[in-house]
C-alpha cells in the first residue's frame, strides 16, 4: 500500500477550505496549520498565469525527517505515512530543518506536528478532512498500488509534477498541470 | 518575466517568512564543542608524543576549560529542545542515520573522559587536594596508569566530536548552504585552530606558545583553503547554491563573514602570529582571542544563514 495524492491545480480556486477543515478536524493551534495554499503568479498583465496549489506533507518515500530524527519519534506506519509520537519527540527541530517542504511546524506544547493523512479518519475508511471538504473536488487520494483509486486515475489521464523532485525525498504529492 | 509566489494561509512561527527554529543556542554549541575537541585532541597528542612537561598547559591545564565547555554546550543544547522535559528520549536508542543521535553518544562518552582527565591532574594544580573517599584516590591512581590509553580514546572522541558539529549541519539537504561535505572537516580544522588559540593563551611557557602557535598556523591556512574550496562548491553546483554562495558574496552575510571571519577571525591573526614568530613582540592574547570570536561568529553566520537558504519550487 501506498497513500499519495493528487492536486489538480486547474481546479483548485485557492478558497483555503482545505486549511480550516484541516485545522478543525485537527485542533491544530491558532496561527499554525498543517496544510496551506500556494498562489504562483508568473508573468505580468495582460500575459498573467496562475497556479494554485493545496501543500502539504509529502509523506516522501526517502523522508529525510525520519532519517535524521534522533530519538526515532518520526516514524513510517503504513502505507507511508510519516507520522511523529509526540511524547517521543524531544522538539530539537531537526526535521524541521531538513524538510525541504517546510511541511513541520513545533507545536506550541513543545513536540513537533504534521500532516497525518488524516489516517485516524482513514481508519474508518473515510478521506482525509482537506479531501472530504474540497468544494471543487480537485483533491484525489487513494492508494497508488490500487489503479483503481482515485490517485491512480487522476495521474493516469494527465499530465503531473512533484515539488523539488531534486532533493531527492520521492515527495507522493502529485500536482495535476 | 516576473514571478511572485504567495502562500496564504500560513503565518507559522519561526518558520514563516523564513526558517528560523534554531537560534543562538545550536551555533553556541557547535562552537563549545569544537573548543572541547580542539583542547582534547592536542592534550592527547602531546601526551601519546611525551611531551607532558613540554607542553605543560595544553595537556594538563588548557583541558580544565573542557568538563566547563561541555556541560554548557549541552545545556545551550538542552534550551534549545522545546519538549525539554522528553530529552532522555536521546538515549533510550541509537539511530545511525541521525548525526544528533551520534552527537548525544559521543558527548555521553567524551564529557565524562574529560572530567576523568581533569581529575588525574588534579592533584598537580592544588598539592593539597585530597579525595576524602578511599575508592577516589584509587581511582585516581588508576587513571594516571592508563592516562595514554585515555589520550588515544580522547583524540579519537575529539575528532568525531569535532566533524559531528559540521555533519550536524550538513547533513541536511533541505539547506543547501550546509549540504556540502566540507563541512564536516571545516568545523573540526576550526575547533582545533579555537582549541590550540586557548591552549596558547593559557600558556606561560614561550617554547610551548612557539609550537602552539606553528601548529595554529596551519589549521588556519587549511580552513581558509577549505572555505574556498567550500565556496567554489557552491559556485558549481545548482542554482539554490550558487544562491546560498552569494549569501556571502554579495549578500546579506557578507560583510560579517569577510570582516569578522575571514580578516578578523583568520587572517589578521594568522599575521601577528607569522610576526611573533619572526621576533616582534605581540600579546598573545589578541591572535587567541580574535581567533575564539571569529570560531564563534563563523558558527553563527552559517546556522543563521542556512536555514534561509532552502529549494525553490
Amino acid at each position: 500500500m501506498r497513500y499519495a495524492m493528487a492536486i489538480d491545480t486547474k481546479k483548485c480556486v485557492g478558497c483555503g477550505d482545505c486549511v480550516v477543515a484541516c485545522q478543525t478536524e485537527n485542533n491544530v493551534p491558532h496561527g499554525y496549520c498543517r496544510d496551506w495554499i500556494v498562489e504562483n503568479v508568473v508573468g505580468s498583465y495582460p500575459n498573467v498565469e496562475i497556479e494554485l496549489r493545496s501543500e502539504r506533507c509529502n509523506h516522501c518515500d526517502n523522508s529525510p525527517c525520519v532519517r535524521c530524527c534522533p530519538t526515532g519519534a518520526s516514524h513510517i506506519v503504513e502505507g507511508g505515512i510519516v507520522k511523529v509520537t509526540h511524547n517521543m519527540c524531544i522538539g530539537c527541530g531537526a526535521c524541521i530543518e531538513s524538510c525541504p517542504y517546510d511541511a513541520r511546524y513545533s507545536h506550541p506544547d513543545g513536540y513537533v506536528d504534521k500532516c497525518t493523512f488524516c489516517d485516524h479518519r482513514l481508519a474508518k475508511g473515510q478521506s482525509p478532512a482537506c479531501v472530504a471538504v474540497c468544494p471543487t473536488n480537485c483533491l484525489y487520494f487513494g492508494d497508488l498500488e490500487d489503479p483503481n483509486s482515485d490517485v491512480s486515475k487522476a495521474l493516469k489521464n494527465r499530465k503531473w509534477k512533484v515539488l523539488a523532485p531534486e532533493a531527492g525525498t520521492k515527495p507522493q504529492l502529485y500536482f495535476l498541470t | 518575466m516576473k514571478e511572485e509566489l504567495f502562500v496564504s494561509g500560513r503565518n507559522i512561527p519561526n518558520i514563516d517568512p523564513y526558517l528560523n527554529i534554531w537560534h543562538w543556542q545550536i551555533p553556541i554549541y557547535l562552537y563549545l564543542g569544537g573548543l572541547a575537541a580542539g583542547i582534547m585532541f592536542f592534550a592527547g597528542y602531546f601526551t601519546i608524543m611525551r611531551k607532558e612537561k613540554d607542553m605543560a598547559t595544553t595537556v594538563k591545564w588548557a583541558p580544565f576549560l573542557v568538563p566547563g565547555a561541555l556541560v554548557l554546550g549541552l545545556f545551550a543544547l538542552f534550551l534549545d529542545l522545546k519538549h525539554q522535559l522528553y530529552f532522555w528520549r536521546l538515549y533510550t536508542t541509537i539511530r545511525f542515520e541521525s548525526p544528533m543521535s551520534w552527537g548525544a553518544w559521543t558527548l555521553m562518552l567524551i564529557t565524562p573522559l574529560s572530567f576523568v582527565w581533569v581529575a588525574s591532574y588534579m592533584k598537580e594544580l592544588l598539592p593539597k587536594w585530597d579525595w576524602k573517599l578511599s575508592i577516589l584516590n584509587k581511582a585516581e591512581a588508576l587513571a594516571i596508569k592508563y592516562r595514554k590509553s585515555m589520550a588515544w580514546v580522547m583524540m579519537l572522541l575529539a575528532v568525531v566530536l569535532g566533524v559531528y558539529t559540521g555533519i550536524l549541519l550538513s547533513a541536511f539537504n533541505a539547506r543547501p548552504l550546509w549540504n556540502t561535505s566540507v563541512l564536516g572537516i571545516l568545523f573540526l580544522t576550526s575547533g582545533l585552530s579555537t582549541g590550540l588559540a586557548a591552549s596558547m593563551w593559557m600558556s606561560k611557557s614561550k617554547y610551548e606558545r612557539k609550537v602552539l602557535s606553528r601548529l595554529d598556523l596551519i589549521m588556519i591556512g587549511i580552513e581558509l583553503f577549505l572555505i574556498i574550496h567550500m565556496l567554489m562548491g557552491f559556485l558549481a553546483a545548482s542554482q539554490v547554491q550558487v544562491e546560498a554562495a552569494h549569501l556571502f558574496l554579495g549578500g546579506e552575510f557578507t560583510v560579517v563573514f569577510w570582516v569578522f571571519v575571514i580578516i578578523l577571525g583568520l587572517v589578521f591573526p594568522a599575521t601577528l602570529e607569522v610576526l611573533e614568530l619572526k621576533g616582534f613582540h605581540i600579546p598573545v592574547w589578541i591572535p587567541a582571542l580574535l581567533i575564539l570570536i571569529g570560531g564563534l561568529v563563523f558558527r553563527f553566520v552559517m546556522v543563521e544563514a542556512g536555514q534561509i537558504t532552502r529549494f525553490l519550487y
